[in-house]
């Protein structure tokens, strides 16, 4: 086994650091990126320039600067707020930004982004004809957005959504650099206090491998379930 | 230009961040941030292209190595590939000795095999998606004239294939664009890293990094239109006539 010279702990808390962080801002980003597809698919000509706007904006600029715009322009932006908040109402109330939920909502916020331009492609490709059918029902829109067009969008949004996922996951390695202990920025450290750089690198890339094979294979699971009813060529035509 | 000096210290006049200096910093890391991206996309191509070709190779020695390759780059975060190379460097038996540890000294050096390596990996496995869709008409027509494979590649398989993987590669030159941000936190001045410096000088953030995210919003704009403009000239026999 390799010697992980007392920073073994550390590196397992970074590590689960790591996958909290990816998970909740994944649902940050969907619910995010399924609220940008409503906004660009409306009527609504005010919405539909919003939702571009973040978007393009979003999706323009590295991840890392917005990263750093957010997590060092956020606080002193809520002191900001907070300050006029007390010399204005004399309301005296003082927010400090957990680095984590910082992580979370600027992950969230990026890749609700390219989450958005996933799901609008597949709300797309839903059939119209299903729409139209589901109508004839009379479902609500609500019941219809539930058993119409979220099962049959996601079937087209999958391999997008697997993508962002990797990308994602990939991305929560940044926040080390903003001050986040996640399992690299530990490596990082212990791989400067002990000049073993590989001894401490390595296992995290590898760690990084395993969770994106098992998304993988996850999303292929996934993929077959929501593909139940298009399965052979003869029936999908 | 005396009129144009003129405008722009009227314009700077009375501002405490965006000094002269401050944006030499700026000017300085676009021209870092543009090296970067330039030589390991270039260098990334050169790679890619035989690793894609070899890729699709029936030879599992040729094959494997290369889905393995591409598999662990693509799988692992450049930040973590960045660290590795650059605090691995130090380690490699013998190194200091070379003429090898002059040029690895610095940070950009590091840096820049760290993002060829990335690049390279993304192109290599874009190109082979591209030369799967190969029409199938085509290779049998390029074997009814009796063609070798070679020249059947770089005659028939490469230039169509170029042309499809297009757009999917002017997303990797943005995907890089961004990725090169990354450089700053191995202490190279970078765009990001001039920002960090601005922001770090005057803790203020929103003037550092928004001015740095305007200069890569319009360099992504700069490298979506070439691409647009490129894959209408190159696709162009593809178009719908009417």
């Amino acid at each position: 086994m390799i010697d992980l010279q007392g920073y073994g702990p550390r590196l397992l808390e970074g590590a689960l650091v790591t996958i909290e962080l990816a998970l909740l801002s994944l649902l940050v980003s969907v619910i995010l990126g399924l609220l940008t597809a409503s906004a660009k698919m409306s009527r609504s000509w005010l919405a539909h320039r919003i939702a571009t706007l973040y978007t393009t904006l979003i999706r323009g600029v590295p991840d890392l600067v917005l990263m750093m715009l957010f997590f060092f322009g956020g606080q002193i932006g809520i002191n900001m707020a907070t300050d006029w908040l007390y010399y204005q109402f004399d309301v005296d109330i003082f927010i400090n930004i957990d680095e984590f939920v910082a992580g979370v909502a600027t992950i969230g916020l990026i890749f609700g982004a390219y989450m958005g331009e996933t799901f609008r492609g597949a709300f797309m490709a839903v059939d119209n004809g299903q729409i139209e059918a589901a109508r004839a029902y009379g479902m609500s829109e609500s019941l219809m957005f539930r058993r119409v067009r979220f099962p049959q969008m996601m079937r087209h949004a999958l391999p997008g959504l697997s993508n962002n996922w990797m990308v994602l996951l990939k991305t929560t390695a940044l926040v080390s650099v903003i001050g986040l202990t996640d399992m690299v920025r530990v490596a990082e450290e212990a791989a400067k206090a002990t000049h073993e750089p590989f001894t401490f690198l390595i296992p995290v890339a590898v760690v990084y491998l395993v969770i994106a094979s098992l998304s993988e294979w996850f999303f292929a699971r996934l993929q077959k379930r929501y593909d139940v009813g298009f399965g052979g060529e003869e029936c999908n035509n | 230009m005396q009129q144009l000096n003129a405008w722009f210290t009227d314009l700077l006049a009375g501002n405490e961040i965006f000094t002269a200096n401050t944006l030499g910093y700026y000017a300085d890391g676009l021209a870092t941030t543009v090296q970067l991206v330039f030589l390991s996309l270039i260098i990334g191509l050169l790679l890619a292209v035989p690793m894609a070709i070899g890729r699709g190779s029936s030879r599992p020695w040729i094959k494997w190595p290369i889905f393995f390759y591409t598999y662990v780059f693509r799988g692992t975060p450049l930040l973590i590939q960045l660290y590795i190379i650059y605090y691995g460097v130090v380690f490699v038996e013998g190194i200091q000795d070379t003429w090898l540890w002059l040029i690895l000294e610095e940070p950009f050096y590091p840096a820049l095999i760290a993002f060829t390596l990335n690049t390279a990996a993304y192109t290599t496995e874009i190109f082979r998606g591209a030369i799967k869709a190969t029409n199938k008409g085509e290779i049998e027509a390029a074997r009814a004239y009796g063609m070798s494979r070679a020249k059947m590649m770089r005659r028939i398989i490469l230039p169509s294939a170029f042309r499809r993987a297009l757009p999917a590669y002017g997303n990797e030159v943005i995907f890089m664009l961004h990725a090169s941000a990354i450089a700053s936190v191995v202490t190279i001045m970078d765009l990001t890293g001039a920002a960090r410096f601005v922001y770090a000088r005057f803790y203020a953030p929103f003037d550092a990094f928004l001015f740095v995210a305007a200069i890569y919003l319009c360099l992504t704009f700069g490298i979506l239109y070439l691409f647009r403009y490129l894959e209408k000239r190159l696709l162009a026999h593809l178009r719908p006539q009417n």
